[in-house]
């Protein structure tokens, strides 16, 4: 099991969330060329280890919450709302 | 020292000597400082490969790379279904290449890998579903493939367990069968091209992970790995949910997610369940191991994973749409549970491909649906790595197609790894 702490309800059980995905993906200007929306649409650097990502509180109060989990041990390492910087994977995107 | 073949002498002579005579199946030999093709991943995959570039192809020397022992992976962690009931030809070409390669591949190998062709059926439990589940029944036999509707009635003759009540939330309206698909015995698959590639001569080496890669420009000269450095003319790579992250090590980006798949057996019990079933309102695929215990799955735990263990929400509710179906599981134990790590892509489909550096290839993206392709992955694989362009079975498998468009969605679900 998985224990996530929302920011709005605290330590809640990863059954109430819905995964969204990798939250170092954020969508490119409508003008940034194919190249840019295909990486975001597409490539992901599935990582071995950190991965921050989102899931969203939807049997709870369906805030989307950002959370740096290792993917090896399912340790949730620290969680966040999306405009938090949770790891170092994230600066520069 | 050289291995024989199976045969009855052989089972005769060693049963009057107490099967004391007994050679290993395949050799353990030390890595040779260069191969012409180098296979990363002792799975059934990269094992696959490595007997049909050895049978079908004239490639030189040939050697697998396995970073724990051979088919400690996703071959020894699947629920054993084997089918070609795709609606894109694109898949469907490879898969049914498959299909004919397991129906003969215990002669094959000289190794009887339990092949069992006891059909495949898929419920279906919505009027939209029936049309779709029809369509794609009417694609599979435009390639050839054998499809048949079988109605409630059917259902009621051919599967007497399952849950036909009309007023249950999800009412079972017909199925979709493919007679010729079926089952095989998992670790034997993997044992079988193990032993059918060395006898031709493939070095099978164990504990050596690969560390990193050696480069001149666009070729890979080198693999370093944890028993030394190995030179190779090719490389090939069929690591399933490791692909992300040997991929890194050679600069390529992918369009896939790693995520945990658990599966499940039960205790055994008398011939309960004939064929492979699967249930259509949920995420639900059971059949009957040889010795009796029921091997079943269901979805993903739908997070990225690298961990070979899932969690108990998955449990739950897996179990919940298998009661929905068989309700008389809920007298039964579970023995087991475990988890393989699913190289999930973009769409769904599997990429089988050159990589866009000189002389590396990709065996990749399997997610579920990597077992029943094992002989025909193998098989297309090699042929790319020999002639170095993909046989038409697998050249709509590209690597290329997420970025041109091509995609091959079976579910129309999108670029969502996890609902694939």
């Amino acid at each position: 099991m998985i224990t996530l702490n929302c920011p709005y309800c605290g330590p809640r059980s990863h059954d109430e969330f819905r995964y969204v995905g990798d939250a170092t993906k954020i969508a490119p200007p409508l003008d940034a060329g194919a190249e840019a929306h295909f990486d975001y649409v597409y490539l992901r650097d599935n990582p071995r280890g950190q991965h921050v990502e989102y899931w969203q509180h939807i049997h709870g109060c369906r805030a989307f919450v950002k959370v740096l989990r290792d993917t090896v041990s399912h340790a949730v390492l620290a969680t966040g709302l999306p405009a938090d910087t949770l790891s170092a994977a994230e600066e520069g995107r | 020292m050289p291995v024989s073949r199976y045969n009855i002498w052989s089972l005769i002579g060693q049963a009057l000597r107490g099967h004391g005579g007994w050679t290993p199946a395949w050799r353990d030999p030390e890595p040779a400082n260069h191969y012409d093709v180098i296979i990363v991943g002792g799975g059934g995959h990269g094992l696959a490969t490595a007997f049909y570039l050895a049978k079908n192809h004239n490639v030189g020397r040939i050697a697998v790379l396995e970073k724990g022992y051979l088919g400690s992976g996703n071959i020894g962690r699947n629920t054993t279904i084997v089918r070609s009931n795709y609606m894109l030809p694109g898949n469907s070409r490879m898969y049914e290449k498959s299909l004919q390669l397991w129906h003969q591949l215990s002669q094959e190998l000289n190794f009887n890998v339990m092949f069992s062709a006891r059909g495949v059926i898929n419920l279906a439990h919505s009027d939209a579903q029936v049309d779709a589940y029809v369509r794609r029944g009417n694609s599979m036999r435009l390639e050839g493939i054998d499809a048949e509707w079988l109605t409630r009635a059917d259902l009621a003759k051919e599967l007497p367990y399952i849950n036909l009540d009309p007023n249950m939330r999800f009412p079972v309206y017909g199925g979709l069968v493919q007679r010729r698909g079926g089952n095989a015995r998992h670790d034997a698959v993997a044992w079988g091209f193990a032993r059918g590639a060395d006898m031709m001569g493939v070095d099978l080496i164990q504990n050596c992970e690969v560390t990193g890669f050696r480069r001149t420009g666009g070729r890979v000269t080198h693999v370093e790995t944890t028993r030394g450095l190995i030179g190779c003319g090719k490389l090939g790579l069929a690591v399933a949910g490791n692909t992300s992250v040997l991929g890194e090590k050679l600069g390529l980006r992918l369009p896939i997610e790693s995520h945990v798949l658990q599966a499940f057996i039960s205790e055994s019990v008398k011939p309960m369940i004939d064929h492979v079933v699967t249930y259509g309102a949920g995420h639900f695929y059971i059949s009957q191991t040889n010795k009796g215990g029921l091997i079943l799955g269901g979805d993903i735990d739908m997070y990225n994973s690298y961990a070979q263990r899932g969690n108990l929400p998955t449990v739950d509710h897996v179990l919940t749409a298998g009661l929905a179906m068989v309700p008389q599981l809920s007298r039964l134990r579970m023995l087991r549970s475990w988890g393989g790590i699913m190289d999930m892509t973009m769409d769904g489909s599997p990429i089988i491909d050159k990589a866009p550096l000189d002389n590396v290839y990709l065996n990749a993206g399997w997610c579920y649906g990597g077992f029943k392709a094992t002989p025909g992955s193998g098989w297309c694989f090699a042929h790319t790595i020999a002639e170095d362009a993909p046989h038409a079975f697998n050249a709509e498998l590209s690597l290329s197609r997420f970025e041109t468009g091509h995609l091959l969605d079976e579910g129309g679900k999108g670029p969502t790894p996890n609902l694939h």
